[in-house]
């Protein structure tokens, strides 16, 4: 059982470069065609300060830390029993590449189903630009026991 | 195409299907270069001898793969800044080889503060028709 005393743990927050040579990374790995999803020239033609990050990549920075599943020991999870269950963004402002980025993260909500057999972890996330915020994340994190 | 432009509300109606997109199938290589280009590096969707170790009997695909996928889906049919939410529940696991379909559907249309917005309803599913994600994403229009 992961205790509920876990509620409201909060995350080291962290600070991430957008860097435009892993937009494009990302763009080929995931068969993005659309340049301004990779490409400076073509992004700035369509009017963006700069490579537009694509819609789930916020996700992906905020495992940009040395041990993103470090949380998981604290918590006494082991990460082979651990699955993604649900995942939402809500987008206030567009990232660039050249931005940095904050992300700062708590647990919000641990519950079981299943008499225990499941856990669940929900966590929120919010991403700041300075003093902007661009983007809520909300992930939730599946235990299996069985 | 890289039109920002986001098309007027009244070209959009409930029951619309957005155009799918498809995927080739899943690889080996998908995984690891989806586990490098994402950061994610979780050993259970690219090294067998862990997955076996751990009871699986291969590795699987990360979810927010598909989820990438679904964001294409969408900003192949609208600009990305009309996005206003967009969430997943993971209902399966999808397995190397799996051709991954992105489907979405308009469900609701209604105003909230000078605003249209269209609720879209959006699926994954497998080759064999079998759901790996199912979604929701709301998208901001112009007034007609």
């Amino acid at each position: 059982m992961i205790d509920p005393a876990h509620i409201g743990y909060r995350f080291e927050p962290h600070t991430q470069t957008v860097e435009a040579g892993r937009l494009r990374f990302f763009a080929r790995t995931i068969g993005e065609t659309n340049p301004v999803y990779s490409n400076q020239q073509a992004a700035r033609s369509a009017g963006y300060p700069d490579v537009l990050v694509p819609p789930t990549f916020l996700f992906c920075l905020d495992m940009d830390t040395d041990n993103p599943y470090g949380y998981l020991n604290d918590l006494g999870i082991e990460l082979a029993k651990v699955l993604h269950g649900k995942q939402h963004f809500r987008y206030h402002l567009p990232a660039f590449a050249g931005d940095q980025l904050t992300f700062r993260s708590v647990i919000t909500d641990i519950y079981s189903k299943k008499e225990g057999a499941l856990e669940f972890l929900v966590r929120e996330t919010t991403v700041h630009r300075v003093d902007e915020k661009l983007a809520d994340l909300s992930s939730t994190i599946i235990v299996r026991h069985s | 195409m890289t039109d920002t432009t986001i098309p007027a509300a009244a070209s959009f109606q409930v029951g619309d299907e957005i155009p799918e997109l498809s995927t080739p199938p899943i690889s080996r290589l998908t995984l690891a270069l989806y586990a490098g280009a994402s950061g994610d590096h979780n050993p259970i969707h690219v090294d067998l001898d862990f997955a076996r170790y751990h009871g699986m009997d291969d590795v699987f695909a990360h979810g927010m793969l598909a989820t990438a996928y679904l964001g294409r889906m969408l900003t192949n049919w609208i600009p990305q800044s009309a996005i206003r939410s967009f969430g997943v529940r993971f209902v399966a696991i999808s397995q190397v080889h799996d051709e991954l379909s992105c489907r979405g559907v308009i469900r609701r249309k209604y105003q909230d503060n000078q605003e249209t917005l269209v609720d879209l309803e959006l699926t994954v599913s497998n080759q064999q028709g079998e759901a790996k994600v199912v979604g929701e994403a709301t998208i901001a229009l112009p007034a007609d």
